[in-house]
């Protein structure tokens, strides 16, 4: 992975980081134990902190005439209501929409981080976060298909989809417990990962771009052009947070949705 | 920089993988937005369906960025 950050000539004495050094952070708390804490984990507990804050600011005391901060919030409840649970689970959605208000404000904060001045670490380009909300999705699907068609129903209805040619399930059936059990868990996962792992190792080398090539290099023209590159590439990772989040709970809500209902 | 042909096959993996996806990406959306302008009031659906399809189709993209930096 360093030979990623190798292309970049430099001179002076100046050290650059290789990659691995941009997602590994040596533990300060509880060294040497299962409970070893490190930024990764303080900026993952602080994500829920302040999204559980927020919400109980704005929603402790609710007015019916909302004020500014409490209508921004209701707008966000909204928006998950309207354009996620209704959306893509039908009326059923509605009793899932504080878990997917959960997920979907956990996902932004977390991707958040990696634009933040002086924090600049999304928690979520470590996989232990998007696989740790992947289990949880993983898990609440099954159980909600098993709960509300029965073991063998549900099973009958994931891998032998009704409608097709009774040939076709030869074909059929391997595709469909490969996706159920195994594909769908690791894009949803391997998705959000990759999307901040990007857009973390994007933002550190264009930074380390305007630094190298104005500070140490005779390229001023490529250092003024990353310079100017930089707040872009910054606006896009803020739209690519947003959108990671969105498309973890619409997946989230689809899933859960799709095993509520046997297929038509 | 010392000559290693694994970075260069890196490189490749991740390029050569976005092709497929790219164009599918490319079909999807604008398939997509067309049925969009065809039938505004059908907009919420067609756009649920279309976030379905660019997971599975985007999924293919992510699994060549992450064999990239295993291979």
């Amino acid at each position: 992975m360093s030979l990623f950050l190798a292309a970049v000539e430099y001179g002076g004495p100046w050290h650059l980081p290789p990659v691995n050094e941009l997602f590994e952070w040596p533990a300060f708390l509880f060294q040497d134990t299962i409970f070893a804490f490190n930024r990764v984990a303080l900026l993952s507990l602080l994500a829920a902190v302040i999204a559980a804050v927020l919400f109980l600011i704005a929603f402790n005391k609710p007015k019916i005439v909302p004020g500014k901060f409490q209508a921004a919030c209701e707008a966000v409840v909204d928006f998950i209501r309207d354009q996620i649970a209704l959306q893509a689970m039908g009326s059923d959605g509605l009793r899932f929409v504080p878990l997917l208000t959960t997920i979907f404000l956990f996902v932004w904060m977390n991707n958040l981080f990696e634009i933040l001045p002086f924090i600049n670490f999304p928690p979520t380009s470590r996989m232990a976060i998007p696989a740790f909300l992947t289990a949880v999705v993983y898990v609440l699907y099954h159980f909600f298909g098993v709960k509300a068609q029965g073991l063998g129903g549900y099973l009958k209805n994931t891998l032998f989809p009704p409608g097709a040619p009774k040939a076709l399930y030869i074909l059929l059936t391997p595709i469909e417990i490969i996706q159920a059990f195994v594909s769908r868990p690791l894009t949803l996962a391997v998705r959000l990962f990759a999307n901040m792992l990007a857009g973390h190792i994007i933002l550190t080398l264009i930074f380390i771009t305007i630094h190298a090539f104005l500070v140490f290099g005779p390229g001023l023209p490529v250092g003024l052009g990353a310079l100017i590159a930089s707040p872009l590439l910054v606006g896009f990772e803020l739209v690519v947070g947003l959108l990671q989040a969105y498309i973890f709970t619409i997946l989230t809500a689809v899933y859960i949705g799709g095993s509520l209902h046997p297929e038509h | 920089m010392e000559g290693d042909i694994g970075s260069i096959g890196a490189g490749l993996v991740y390029g050569l993988g976005a092709i497929g996806p790219g164009i599918g990406l490319g079909f999807l959306i604008g398939k997509a937005i067309e049925a969009m302008a065809r039938q505004p009031e059908a907009a919420g659906m067609v756009r649920t369906t279309m976030f379905l399809g660019i997971a599975f189709v985007e999924a293919l993209a992510l699994f060549g960025f992450v064999l990239s930096f295993i291979v």
